[in-house]
């Protein structure tokens, strides 16, 4: 019995192995399918449109759901161009009385900009049992009872599904449901500023709120508001209070992607919720792709919409994009790839060895893996190394539309206010802090130091000796070359703190760092911090904490300085100079304006310049908010990170694209080349368990043989 | 017996309300409930408004253990702490904060933290009791001294080391198994290799260290003695007479772990990619999830006062003279 055991056992083992390479972490039979594999570290909380609002949401949400509108995939500058839309819509601007104005029209008398949206005819949802009909043409699965629901666990587990048409119906039904208050989006109160009749549309869910989830969807389909009116079959038209240039942003975010009141009416039956069976967990969408597999413990597998229509490649781009191979497949339809498996990897060491074993197609670089990956040339610039380069791996950087900041708390006493003093100081401390340096030790180098609150690739940003922050930096050589510490330490003397010392009261300044440290990789970075102040004789005093506990000391004014950072929503220099908007205060207004910075000048300019148009006058205001903010100095400002990616040779068409999300749908893989490749790099060496084999061998002999012997001697 | 089941069950009741009280304070010392709607909500743009509607909705609203306002028992029954609470005495574990049904994902994630713990119990008892007996057969040997040095050393080294270096020796130097993943069915079991191997080898120190002490104190015993007067082969002795009177301590230390091995490893799940119970309590810890957090430490709690009555029970059943009453 026992050897029949073992026995049993072994085969399974072996079954478990199979063919070459045993470390493939995928069924053999998926070795040669235009199967796409990549991996994610952080679950996804939300797959609701209305609700998620994070990079790594948006990772699946973007394949799934499509807004109107897109980024173009390869030019630059970010360019919106139509998704599901049939043209980029342009604003109408209407006064109080309704009357039009023209399109240069101040936005002082702008009451009402209207967007008309005519989407394309045609577009299917995927395959979902909302939308199954029975043999009568009627909904099958709309009126569920909880007997019906039995033996249900997943959504596979419904016999039938259906489609149907896109309308624009589903468009307004979806920004209604951001209005919802038991959907709790992000963006409602956003949007309570800026889309004409949403805050009272608003009131009315919240004081008509059925409770029950059914009462709630048919709330949803009656309610009628200003700001997103149906016209027709394919047209609808979003009216924005005043003018908000930016909303045309907004549109390609997945909040404004359709949402057909089927799914919502579906997923509200008895009975589903409990079996975990809701919009939040399973996507409907018109996208290339749908969602095949949640497992977010696991892997998301996201698998080709059959009634997708087939968007075009796109056949034009930057001109280095067709020798870069960018344009081979333009015209072409999308997908290219039949499904991509999203493995969860918590780990960077498990990850990273992956990649390198041909089992994820592109990665991302963790800290640990960068100098195996990557070296700097006598240029500064960054190169593979030669064990990438022996594998045709790609390295793709660009600069992120982010910026990582250090900002002073303009309520505090000592550090902010308007005074000169604190000007000085804050100046002092801007030369004395070495981003530079920081991003070389703490970021391998991936990252660009930040002459202001606009990063590169947003308009408003100016490069060279014109981008420079003279408070910090001089123009030298070609290159901003960080001003001596002697600068900063006559400031300090010119702000009353010679020597670090308050002239007045003879103590040495001391200043709170709040930071957001929980581990031991955190000292190094605290530690190299201190030093940064020490130079100009300041004591840094670390205040560590977890991020809670930051928030709710930003929220309260009570930080002195702090760091934190932002990435973009859209690419509009206004989505960025937000931050330093007075009415935007953390403290008084619970907006993202962390630093509490409040300067009337730069608030009246930022009311200029948010409503107008790329060109050079809003460059103009631009220039002269940014100079406004240097010289106040809220912030240090401290830097845009870099994104690096590896991808391997039999992987195309992947270019970053930092504000496009729904990239999935253009890149091609060689899926013979992969199995070829992974089967040449993985070939099992089985002569080290032959060794360990010989060694227990060896070990054991002279003890079996002991225990003969003693087995057989006598006691005399 | 039974009585005295009844009575170790009624004990243990004070005991869960006890480890609910600590995990709720201890949580809610850390999280408040707006830091929990900020984290569900997002971290951009959260109005004041939201986060209110948000706990109105996820029964955060209300004060955490003593309500003033409330009339009579309902200054303690109208509070976080007594809603959240008084259902998991049923086992009803309720919703998560976004609102999974938590009793299905911890049976839909206990069977891959089973997949792994259970191996890893039982190929680790059969070889640390093997090694063990084969190092008391050669006591106070070059055998027994090397034996001791290799385990004192085994034990040293962190867990973690042995996860990396079995990925790295046997996943990325030899190409035997895949370094990290998991699948169902039979898919499942070249994932399982290297980390059974894995925690097999890691607890082989602490492990054969514990049972060669048991034996080495049996060994002496009179009745070994006796045993070897009577002609028995050292063999005989050590497999039918000291195994079998050391048992008692080996079953008091597997028996109380046998519930455990449903809650997962969190470190092992994590670096191997497991799904299993012990990364979904990390996840929770993470996304300030109270609700799967309570559930797992209360989860935990009655597995382990489970484990202890039947260590108790196992007593009689491998020792005649033990009574329970």
């Amino acid at each position: 019995m026992p050897s029949r055991l073992v026995l049993m056992v072994l085969s399974l083992l072996l079954a478990g192995c199979g063919e070459p390479p045993w470390n493939n972490p995928y069924p053999e039979e998926d070795a040669a399918s235009k199967t796409l594999y990549s991996s994610f570290a952080d679950r996804p909380k939300h797959l609701d449109p209305a609700r998620s609002y994070s990079s790594d949401e948006y990772a699946f949400l973007a394949q799934i759901y499509e807004p109107p509108l897109q980024y173009h995939f390869l030019l630059r500058p970010f360019q919106l161009v139509p998704l599901t839309a049939l043209e980029v819509p342009q604003p109408a601007y209407f006064d109080a009385d309704g009357n039009p104005l023209p399109e240069d029209a101040p936005a002082e008398v702008i009451h009402r900009s209207d967007y008309l949206i005519e989407i394309q005819p045609g577009i299917q949802y995927q395959p979902h049992p909302a939308f199954a009909r029975d043999e009568a043409g009627l909904d099958r699965y709309l009126s569920l009872t909880p007997r019906d629901v039995r033996g249900i666990n997943r959504l596979g587990d419904f016999a039938f599904t259906g489609t149907r048409e896109l309308t624009a119906e589903d468009y307004v039904h979806q920004i209604k449901r951001l209005a919802a208050p038991w959907t709790h989006s992000p963006i409602s109160g956003l949007m309570q500023k800026h889309l004409l009749g949403f805050e009272e549309l608003v009131d009315q869910f919240s004081e008509q709120d059925p409770g029950d989830p059914l009462g709630r969807v048919q709330l949803l389909r009656d309610a009628r508001f200003e700001g997103g009116e149906v016209l027709d079959r394919y047209r609808y038209r979003v009216s924005v209070k005043g003018k908000y240039p930016q909303f045309s942003y907004w549109l390609a975010m997945p909040f404004f992607a359709p949402m057909p009141w089927e799914a919502e009416a579906f997923y509200a039956q008895p009975g589903l919720r409990e079996r975990n069976i809701m919009l939040d967990w399973y996507p409907v969408g018109t996208g290339p792709f749908m969602l095949g597999e949640n497992n977010p413990n696991l892997r998301m597998v996201l698998e080709r919409n059959p009634h997708f229509r087939g968007e075009p490649y796109p056949d034009h781009g930057m001109p280095e994009d067709e020798a870069d191979g960018l344009l081979a497949d333009a015209g072409q339809p999308m997908p290219f790839v039949e499904r991509a498996i999203y493995s969860l990897e918590k780990e960077s060491i498990p990850r990273w060895n992956k990649f390198l074993q041909g089992y994820y197609d592109s990665s991302g670089i963790s800290s640990d893996a960068f100098d195996q990956a990557v070296q700097i040339d006598a240029g500064g610039e960054p190169v593979l190394t030669e064990s990438m380069q022996e594998r045709d791996i790609t390295l793709l950087t660009s600069v992120e539309p982010s910026i990582f900041y250090m900002g002073f708390n303009m309520l505090d006493p000592v550090v902010g206010g308007e005074s000169e003093r604190a000007r000085l100081l804050r100046r002092a401390i801007s030369i004395a802090v070495d981003f530079e340096e920081f991003i070389s030790i703490f970021t391998n180098g991936r990252g660009l130091v930040a002459q202001g609150p606009i990063p590169p690739s947003i308009f408003g940003h100016r490069e060279g000796e014109a981008g420079i922050n003279p408070y910090v930096y001089t123009w030298a050589g070609g290159r901003a070359v960080r001003r001596g510490l002697e600068e900063a330490r006559l400031l300090m003397e010119q702000a009353g703190y010679p020597g670090g010392r308050d002239r007045d009261t003879g103590r040495s300044l001391s200043i709170n760092y709040e930071a957001i440290a929980t581990g031991p990789d955190d000292r190094a970075r605290l530690n190299w911090m201190r030093k940064q102040f020490a130079k100009l004789g300041i004591e840094l005093v670390i205040r560590s904490t977890d991020y809670n506990r930051f928030q709710e000391k930003m929220r309260n004014g009570t930080g002195q300085l702090f760091m934190w950072g932002w990435n973009a929503d859209y690419p509009d220099p206004e989505n960025f100079l937000f931050l330093l908007y007075g009415p935007n205060g953390k403290v008084e207004h619970q907006g993202e304006n962390a630093a509490n910075y409040a300067n009337p000048e730069f608030d009246r300019l930022f009311n200029q310049m948010r409503f107008m148009d790329d060109g050079p006058e809003r460059q103009a205001v631009i220039d002269r908010m940014v100079e406004i903010a240097r010289t106040d100095a809220p912030w240090l400002w401290g830097f845009n990170p870099k994104s690096f990616s590896l991808h391997h040779q039999w992987m195309f068409n992947a270019k970053p694209n930092q504000m496009a999300n729904n990239t999935l749908k253009y890149r091609r893989i060689d899926p013979e080349l992969r199995r070829e490749l992974r089967e040449a790099w993985n070939p099992p060496v089985l002569w080290p368990l032959w060794i360990l084999a010989g060694l227990l061998i060896l070990v054991l002999l002279p003890a079996l043989w002991l225990v003969w012997r003693r087995a057989r001697s006598t006691a005399l | 017996m039974t009585a005295y089941i009844i009575r170790r069950m009624l004990y243990a009741i004070p005991i869960l309300i006890g480890v609910n009280l600590i995990t709720f304070v201890l949580f809610f010392v850390v999280n408040s409930p707006d830091d929990m709607a900020r984290m569900h909500l997002g971290e951009k743009r959260v109005t004041p408004e939201a986060i209110e509607t948000w706990k109105q909705e996820h029964g955060y609203a209300m004060p955490l253990l003593y309500n003033p306002d409330a009339v009579g028992i309902g200054r303690l029954t109208e509070t976080i702490f007594f809603e959240k609470s008084i259902r998991l005495f049923a086992f009803n574990f309720g919703s998560s904060d976004n609102g999974r049904d938590i009793g299905y994902d911890i049976s839909q994630r206990m069977w891959p933290s089973l997949a792994i713990a259970i191996p890893v119990l039982l190929v680790g008892l059969a070889f640390n009791i093997s090694y063990a007996l084969f190092i008391v057969f050669f006591r106070a040997t070059y055998v027994d001294f090397s034996s001791v040095v290799l385990l004192v050393a085994m034990m040293s080294i962190s867990g973690l080391f042995y996860i990396i270096g079995g990925q790295f020796l046997l996943s990325k130097l030899f190409h035997l198994v895949p370094i990290s993943g998991y699948d169902t069915g039979i898919e499942a079991l070249k994932f399982l290799i290297l980390p059974v191997i894995v925690g097999v080898i890691g607890g082989i120190g602490a492990g054969t260290r514990w049972y060669r002490t048991l034996f080495l104190e049996e060994i002496s015993k009179d009745y070994v003695r006796t045993a070897r007067a009577k002609g028995l082969s050292e063999r005989r002795v050590l497999f039918r007479h000291i195994l079998q009177n050391a048992l008692i301590p080996i079953l008091t230390g597997v028996v109380v772990v046998l519930p455990l091995l449903f809650m997962g490893s969190l470190i092992t799940e994590s670096f191997f990619g497991i799904p299993g119970l012990g990364s979904y309590t990390i996840d929770a810890i993470n996304s300030q999830d109270f609700a799967i957090v309570r559930s797992m430490v209360y989860l935990g709690a009655v597995l382990y006062i489970v484990g202890l009555i039947l260590t108790d029970i196992s007593y009689t059943l491998v020792d005649p003279r033990v009574r329970l009453q």
